[in-house]
This record gives C-alpha cells, sequence and structure tokens, in this order.
C-alpha cells in the first residue's frame, strides 16, 4: 500500500514539475489545446452537433424502427 | 439522381465532412512521420552519447509537440458528424464502426497521457533507456492508432465480416479478424502511414534546407538530413509498392473506381496505363454523365493488365463493361444488381410488415435468410443499388479521379528524387552549396501533403455515390436536418480550424526561427 501511495505520489510530482517548468510553446499550445477543448465539446456538441436518432427516438427500438424506414424509402 | 432526397442537404453534409477530414489530416501525418524521425535520432543519442544528437531530437520533438498539440481532437468533430448529419449510416453500421473507434480512443488517450508526457517532462527525470522507450512507443501507439481509422475506413470500401440484422436495422461484426484483416484496410494502413513518414521526412529536409541557406545550424541540419533522407527514401519505396498493392485490391472490390482513375471506358486486354494525360469531354454520354476521352496522353503499353493481374493479357473492365455488364468476362450489369437489391429490400419490408401483424414466425424465417451466406452473396451485398435511380449513378466524378491520382503517383516519383538527391549532395559534401536544391527540398514540404491529400480525394470521390461500398449511397445515409444548420457549421468549421492552422503555423516558425537551445 505504502509502495502504491509512494508511486501516484511520484507521478504527481512528475506531472507537477512537467506543467509549471514548462518552455513558453508548452503554455501557448496548452492554452489552446484548452479551447479548443472547450469549443468542440461545450459550443459544437451541445449547440450544434447533437445526435439526430437520441433527439428524436428515446429507444433502440423506435430507432431500428425509423432507419428500417429510410432503407425502404430512400428512393 | 435521387428525387426524394434533398441534393443541397447531401452536397454540404459531404462538404463539411471533406472540410474536416481534410484539416484533419493536415496534422495527423506529420505526426506519424516525424514520431519515427525523432525515435531513431533519440536511439542514436542514447546509442553514441554525443550531446549534439539530444539537442537534435529536442528540437524536432518540440516541432513534433506544436503539431500533436494543435492536431489532437480534431479528428473527434468527424464522429459528431456521424452521429449529426449521418445518422442513418451510424446506425446502419452498428458496432463494426464503433468498436475500431473506441479501441483507437482508449489507444490514444493512455498513450497521449502517459507516453507523450515523458517524453516532454522526462528528460533527466526517468533514465535514458525509459525515455527512449516512450518515444518509440508514442511513435508506435500513433500509427496504430491510425490503424484503427482506417479499419473503419476499409470497412466502407470492402464490407466484409458482418451480418445484417433486419429486427435492428444494424449490421452486426461475426468475424473481428476478417474486419482487421479486411485486404482494403492492409493495404490502405500500410500506403498511408508509409505516406505518413513522407511527410515527416520532408518536412525535417526542407527545415533542414532552409537551415543551410541560412548559413546556421550545420551539425543540426546535416544530421537531420542524413536521418530524414534514408528514412524518406525508403518511405517513398514503401509508398509505391504499397500504392501498386493497393491499386490492384481497387481492381478487385472497386472496379468502378480502378477504371474511373484511369479514365477506362472500353474494358481490354494488354490495357496501357497511362503515365501522363489530359482529359476532355468526348461530346458522348453514358445516360446523363459525360464520357472523358483523352487530349493527348503518355502510355505505358500493357501495364495495367500486367499491374491488375500480373500479365498483359488480363482484361481490365472498363466503366461501359462494368454498367452495362459483360458475360464473356463474367461481369454483372448495374440492372441486375439492381433488381438483386431491391429483392432484398422486399424482403425487409415483408419482414416490417410480418412484425406488424406479428407474425413473428415468418420475422423468423426472414431474418434467418439475411444471416444464409447464399443470400448474402447473392442478393444483399447489393443492397444499395436498390436505392439507385439509373446504372449510370455508380459512376464517380471521372475527371477528379483521374487528376488525383496521377497527380499523387507523379509527386510519389518526385520525391524519390528530392530525397536520393539530398542523400548524394550530402554524401558528396557539396549539399551545403547546392543553393537550387536548398531551396527545391524547402519548397517541397508542402507537396507530400498535397500527395496525401489527392489519396483521400481518389478514396473517397472516386467511390462515389457509395458511403458503404454496395449497401449503401450517401443519400440513404443522411440524416433529414435542415441544410441551413449544415451550411452554418461548415462555416464554423472553417474558421475554427483556419484558425488552428495559422496559429500552428505561427508557432512553428516562431520556433524553427529561434532553432535549438545550444
Amino acid at each position: 500500500m505504502k509502495s502504491v501511495v509512494t508511486a501516484v505520489k511520484g507521478i504527481i510530482r512528475f506531472y507537477h514539475e512537467g506543467f509549471t517548468t514548462m518552455s513558453w510553446w508548452g503554455k501557448r499550445v496548452w492554452i489552446i489545446i484548452l479551447i479548443k477543448l472547450f469549443v468542440i465539446f461545450i459550443i459544437l456538441k451541445l449547440f450544434f452537433f447533437r445526435d439526430f436518432l437520441n433527439e428524436k427516438y428515446g429507444s433502440d427500438e423506435q430507432k431500428s424502427e425509423y432507419v428500417r424506414d429510410q432503407l425502404i424509402n430512400s428512393n | 439522381m435521387f428525387e426524394n432526397v434533398d441534393l443541397a442537404l447531401v452536397n454540404w453534409s459531404r462538404a463539411q465532412f471533406a472540410l474536416t477530414a481534410i484539416y484533419h489530416w493536415l496534422f495527423v501525418p506529420l505526426t506519424l512521420g516525424l514520431s519515427f524521425i525523432i525515435a531513431m535520432m533519440e536511439t542514436i543519442y542514447v546509442r553514441t552519447g554525443n550531446e549534439g544528437w539530444k539537442r537534435i531530437t529536442k528540437f524536432w520533438m518540440t516541432l513534433f509537440g506544436i503539431n500533436f498539440a494543435i492536431g489532437v481532437a480534431t479528428g473527434i468533430i468527424l464522429e459528431f458528424e456521424f452521429g449529426t448529419n449521418w445518422s442513418n449510416y451510424s446506425w446502419f453500421v452498428g458496432d463494426i464502426f464503433g468498436a475500431p473507434l473506441a479501441i483507437e480512443g482508449i489507444l490514444a488517450f493512455f498513450l497521449e497521457s502517459t507516453f507523450v508526457a515523458v517524453m516532454f517532462f522526462g528528460w533527466n527525470k526517468v533514465s535514458k533507456r525509459f525515455h527512449l522507450a516512450s518515444t518509440w512507443l508514442v511513435a508506435v501507439g500513433a500509427n496504430l492508432s491510425a490503424l484503427w481509422i482506417l479499419v473503419a475506413n476499409g470497412w466502407m470500401q470492402n464490407p466484409t465480416g458482418m451480418v445484417f440484422n433486419p429486427d435492428t436495422a444494424r449490421n452486426e461484426m461475426v468475424s473481428f479478424w476478417e474486419v482487421l484483416f479486411n485486404e482494403v484496410a492492409v493495404s490502405k494502413f500500410l500506403h498511408t502511414i508509409s505516406s505518413g513518414f513522407l511527410v515527416g521526412s520532408m518536412f525535417v529536409v526542407g527545415i533542414s534546407a532552409w537551415y543551410l541557406l541560412q548559413k546556421r545550424e550545420y551539425f543540426l541540419a546535416k544530421r537531420s538530413i542524413l536521418v530524414a533522407g534514408i528514412f524518406g527514401l525508403l518511405a517513398s519505396f514503401l509508398v509505391a509498392y504499397t500504392g501498386d498493392s493497393s491499386a490492384r485490391t481497387l481492381a478487385k472490390v472497386q472496379p468502378v473506381k480502378f477504371a474511373a482513375f484511369e479514365a477506362l471506358y472500353q474494358g481490354k486486354q494488354q490495357a496501357g496505363l497511362v503515365a501522363l494525360g489530359i482529359l476532355r469531354d468526348s461530346g458522348k454520354k453514358i445516360g446523363d454523365k459525360e464520357v472523358n476521352d483523352f487530349a493527348f496522353r503518355i502510355e505505358i503499353p500493357g501495364f495495367l493488365s500486367v499491374m491488375t493481374g500480373g500479365d498483359r493479357d488480363t482484361f481490365v473492365p472498363g466503366i461501359y463493361d462494368l454498367v452495362n455488364g459483360n458475360s464473356s468476362h463474367g461481369l454483372m450489369p448495374v440492372a441486375e444488381k439492381m433488381e438483386r437489391g431491391k429483392k432484398a429490400r422486399d424482403l425487409l419490408i415483408e419482414f416490417k410488415e410480418s412484425k406488424k401483424n406479428s407474425d413473428d414466425q415468418r420475422a423468423e424465417s426472414i431474418a434467418a435468410t439475411f444471416r444464409d451466406k447464399k443470400f448474402n452473396d447473392e442478393y444483399f451485398r447489393y443492397f444499395g443499388y436498390a436505392s439507385l435511380e439509373k446504372p449510370e449513378d455508380v459512376i464517380p466524378g471521372v475527371k477528379v479521379s483521374f487528376y488525383s491520382f496521377h497527380i499523387m503517383v507523379m509527386l510519389g516519383f518526385y520525391f524519390i528524387l528530392v530525397f536520393a538527391l539530398a542523400l548524394y549532395y550530402l554524401y558528396k559534401g557539396t549539399l551545403a552549396n547546392n543553393k537550387w536544391f536548398l531551396w527545391v527540398a524547402l519548397c517541397s514540404i508542402l507537396l507530400p501533403y498535397v500527395a496525401g491529400e489527392l489519396g483521400w480525394v481518389l478514396a473517397e470521390m472516386g467511390r462515389q455515390p457509395w458511403i458503404i461500398q454496395d449497401l449503401m449511397p450517401v443519400n440513404t445515409a443522411v440524416s433529414q436536418i435542415s441544410s441551413g444548420s449544415v451550411i452554418t457549421t461548415f462555416v464554423l468549421f472553417a474558421v475554427l480550424f483556419t484558425v488552428l492552422l495559422i496559429t500552428e503555423v505561427s508557432i512553428m516558425i516562431r520556433q524553427i526561427k529561434m532553432g535549438p537551445k545550444h
């Protein structure tokens, strides 16, 4: 148990030191990553990219029925 | 072509997917190639103990890090688009697409959160060998990550290892190994990663050439050109070899695409390979599709037949043969495939009626038919043809296929020449004085990107109208949403990706101008 705690502490220290001693380009790309993830997962996913079938239908049976109809009536 | 479908919606959805995929593919190949080059450089450092190699490794690692960070998660948007714009497709493919993408996601997460961190934070904190192992694992992991994406794409080009369940309206995987070792996926994976190696190599050679033009960083530039030149030359040969095997596979599983990228209308034995050509409208038509002929061409006699079947007497079918059929060569007309597809669809309609009338026995019997191999081979494999209106709908854009293929191939030969010359001048000790060649190398940085994007244009546009070869056309796959919302997100993506690209290029240029730390 003690060795696991030591290992976890070591990993945390490793990441902490890595982030705190990061070069200018490292800090800059991390800012870009965070902004990008915010735009992708919050703005785009929540407001623009709702799952079409999940929005329209509650159950898998309904989704299956809808897609089957689309396949049947596609022309 | 599909009279009940909103073509504006389909075209905007396709344009949006193309835009995101093209931008995403600007970031990925450099990661694939540069990661291996860095791993090789670090290996030399660990083996020799020469601090100069450590400096070289750290410099290219910085540029790798910038590209990796800006590109990360841009592929997620493609997955969003599947759920929103291509929901029928997403449902229809079932877990076949989900499984490889899930493996890729898990692999990427663990890779990025552990070994990439060791690569950047671990200098002087972990042992040299552990650091080196992490760098190699990032390179191998990034390329394996690409494998799963290409397995998913390979299945779309050549669906295999599944059965269709009419009850869920989904395809279900019956053989993971058939999906994984799908011949299209294997050749596509090797061709794609080797093209990434080319991108990475040309990037290193080009930037090193710039340092030589600036008369600085001689140690870094010459050694970098040595490593990237050898790797790039080998990758160029691998690209040519895998491209050839990829074309052979296409001739078998996507013969219309194959005929389109050679603009071959009349099938023949001793078919020649067009090395260089310019197309023009012939004034003839197949249905409403224009037929092209050559205003000019240079052809290698008999080579297309050799490429396809191993000898000059191999019959290579043309677009006419594939659309109208050719009984002497066992080619079924598209009209017949449409009839077979309609029979499979009629059975699906009957299944729906049986469920509605609670006739479970009949429904189960139909479900068993969909699992039957003979029915799959003779009818269900043509399921998508039921949605076509006319046989000529299977013909993709011939001009776009022809030019994207031929420009890509010409660039492939050009890369062999550039890497060979770089190594030759380096060996002769005249590289730094060869200004014209250094400029050529610098200006060539973007060309492997062009070749890679053209490869994807050929792969995806050359197989239209299919989103899943022979099973589902794009028009059936698209979600019934407003085209206005797709246009809005198209513009959003164009802005977002352009900002990301400009940011990446500007940070990289600043870092390159600064050069390695002394």
